[in-house]
């Protein structure tokens, strides 16, 4: 009995002739927040999707608390407590805070073959999970599309935990966010990992992961550079493992060589 | 311990923006999509209060006239406004009716059938109809819009073809006799409340035919059955899980599958609703004219369709309300007959309709943008 809440020993996925994925190895603990970086193409996409249950792997084993599962549709994934947030959050702005908290599972009331939406208790439930992490919801009834993008991410996610996420994967949560909503969605996620979550936190954006990471996989081309610990790597570090560190770096020489003339 | 949850914690990390306005109750009646058809009728009323009040539209024979149309267009504008809710269209309503009519009258008259076993085929039909439409829109992928354009003309041309094969005519006849007794035809032949008319000819309040007997006679079936629908399609978005399932549907299908809902479910669902709204158009029409033609209900899919948009829907779907549907229907109705009683030549109906569907859709689409652009 390991003390890993989920693992994910050596996935691979091909399509076709493609090697979508090759050997990724990540294991999470209960409260721990797991960082994936990666380049565009580096392969995230489809690791989520191979998390969340879209994609079956071709190669290694997925462990949850301890039992070694497959998961066969999104909807298996999610009945083990695995909850991913899209980047489109699944939310649909002309409906409701409400409707939208409680959207393919409303909460029901009356008698059988009569039972309704319980619109009292959803709207009760959702002002009170949004009040807990600070957004005022003035009125539960008011449309998605009127919140801010970060308000949006955090409901999104306060959505997932709700209804029962062990291991939460996030998306790229903070990239379409300016910086103050990006640090209120960082702490909210910080938050809920101190409340006993797993979380893997998908991103391109060193400096989002760096500060809330416990540890960080970075992936390159379909292949895992290697999982650390924060202690044992800097932020400077880990942007250079990332493809883009070395572009970048190149990048600045190069502009640094095209200012030249102009400085001298 | 304490002083780490401190550090994280987010409260009041939203609502110190202070550029947030309060809303008020009266924006929050607003933005409900039925507002815009309400204000439309409660207007149409009074245009016509004036211009028509001394005529006898407002006779309670009058009423019941015009409120009969509206009902008729009702019934399929608030199965047209919920498929629209879920993000679908369906243009082959009208169709659907020609092909329900001639699904009742052939088996009833060529083939010796009981006219209830008739209505029940017909509505058997059209549940496969609606099925086919949904499951061809949800399998392929296609717009709706091309799908059922197509299901328009192949329905219709059946209709014709078939009609024309089996009688030789395009219409069919001689139905009148066959209500009576039927087990099933008075759901949709029967005015009812008939002793209030009797009672309000009795003490002189409505207008009497020469043998004493008042000339609106009851409620029309349409009224009742539109009444109805109108009720429990409303019941439906408001109170249940299907009625917030249509809602993420047409909102976002994506979004809303990857959540549970069962998004094709909900979409092939409601074209059997719109299909089986054609019907029962068609049941009652057919039942009270006697006869079924082939050509009957051409065009009415798109005035259901103006109805619900005239109602609140937004083309784009995930918005929208059938009680809206209702109103937008009841203006049309009303429109429809009053101008019979003004001076106004009656060709410009058409003028009213059109010009009324586009205020409805700028309307509409303000409407949208509040609710989805104001971060």
């Amino acid at each position: 009995m390991s003390d890993y809440l989920v693992q994910f020993n050596n996935i691979s996925k091909f399509f076709g002739k493609v090697i979508a994925l090759k050997d990724v190895t990540m294991k999470l603990k209960k409260g721990e927040i797991m960082c994936l970086l990666g380049d565009n193409g580096a392969g995230k996409s489809t690791l989520i999707k191979t998390l969340a249950g879209v994609h079956r792997p071709d190669e290694g084993e997925i462990i949850v608390e301890g039992k070694k599962t497959i998961f066969d549709s999104p909807k298996d994934a999610l009945d083990m407590g695995i909850a991913t947030v899209y980047q489109d959050l699944a939310l649909v702005s002309l409906m409701s805070v409400t409707r939208n908290f409680f959207m393919g599972r409303e909460p029901m009331k009356g008698p059988p073959f009569f039972k309704t939406f319980d619109i009292e208790k959803a709207n009760k439930i959702a002002a009170e999970r949004m009040g807990q992490i600070g957004i005022d919801v003035r009125d539960p009834s008011q449309a998605v599309g009127t919140m801010s993008g970060g308000e949006r991410q955090c409901l999104a996610i306060s959505r997932a935990i709700y209804f029962g996420a062990k291991v939460l994967v996030l998306d790229e949560p903070t990239s379409a966010l300016g910086v103050h909503q990006a640090s209120v969605v960082l702490k909210y996620i910080v938050k809920a990992a101190s409340q006993g979550l797993a979380v893997i936190l998908i991103t391109h954006n060193v400096h989002h992961a760096y500060p809330v990471g416990n540890s960080f996989t970075v992936l390159n081309r379909g292949k895992s550079l290697g999982t650390y610990e924060k202690k044992n790597i800097s932020r400077e570090k880990l942007l250079s493992m990332m493809a883009g560190g070395e572009e970048l770096n190149k990048l600045e020489v190069e502009l640094q060589e095209m200012n030249r003339p102009s400085t001298n | 311990m304490s002083t780490k949850s401190k550090s994280i914690e987010t409260k009041s990390d939203f609502n110190q923006d202070e550029r947030l306005k309060k809303i008020s109750k009266l924006r929050l009646l607003l933005n409900r999509p039925e507002l815009g058809a309400l204000g439309g009728a409660i207007l149409v009323f009074i245009f016509f209060g004036i211009v028509a009040g001394d005529t006898g539209m407002f006779s309670a024979y009058g009423v019941l006239n015009f409120l009969d149309v509206s009902a008729n267009l009702g019934i399929i504008a608030i199965a047209a406004a919920m498929l629209m809710i879920g993000g679908e269209f369906d243009l082959s309503i009208g169709s659907m009716i020609g092909f329900a009519g001639i699904c009742i009258a052939i088996p009833a008259i060529y083939w010796g059938w009981p006219l209830w076993m008739s209505i029940i085929f017909a509505f058997s039909m059209a549940v496969l109809v609606g099925y086919f439409n949904g499951i061809l829109v949800v399998r392929t992928g296609l717009p709706s819009f091309i799908v059922t354009l197509a299901m328009l003309f192949i329905l219709r041309g059946a209709t014709l073809a078939i009609t024309r094969l089996i009688t030789g005519r395009t219409q069919v006849p001689g139905l009148r006799v066959l209500i009576e007794d039927d087990p099933l035809a008075w759901i949709f032949a029967t005015d009812t409340f008939k002793w209030v008319f009797t009672w309000l000819g009795s003490m002189n309040l409505i207008a009497l035919r020469t043998d004493g007997t008042p000339l609106a006679t009851g409620i029309p079936p349409s009224v009742i059955w539109f009444i109805v629908l109108a009720i429990i399609t409303t019941w439906i978005l408001m109170k249940t899980r299907y009625g917030n399932w249509i809602f993420a549907s047409g909102g976002d299908k994506n979004g809303a599958n990857n959540v549970g809902v069962p998004v094709g479910r909900v979409k092939i669902s409601l074209f059997i609703g719109t299909a089986v709204a054609a019907t029962i158009f068609a049941t009652i029409q057919v039942l009270d004219a006697g006869s079924a033609d082939t050509m009957r209900g051409t065009l009415k899919e798109l005035e259901a369709i103006a109805a619900a948009v005239v109602g609140g829907c937004l083309l784009t779907g995930g918005y929208g309300s059938a009680i809206g549907a209702a109103f937008g229907a009841l203006i049309f109705g009303t429109v429809s007959m009053g101008i019979f009683y003004t001076d106004v030549d009656t060709d410009w109906f058409k003028v009213f309709l059109g010009a009324m569907m586009l205020i409805a859709v700028i309307f509409n689409n303000y409407i949208r943008r509040k609710v989805t652009e104001s971060k």
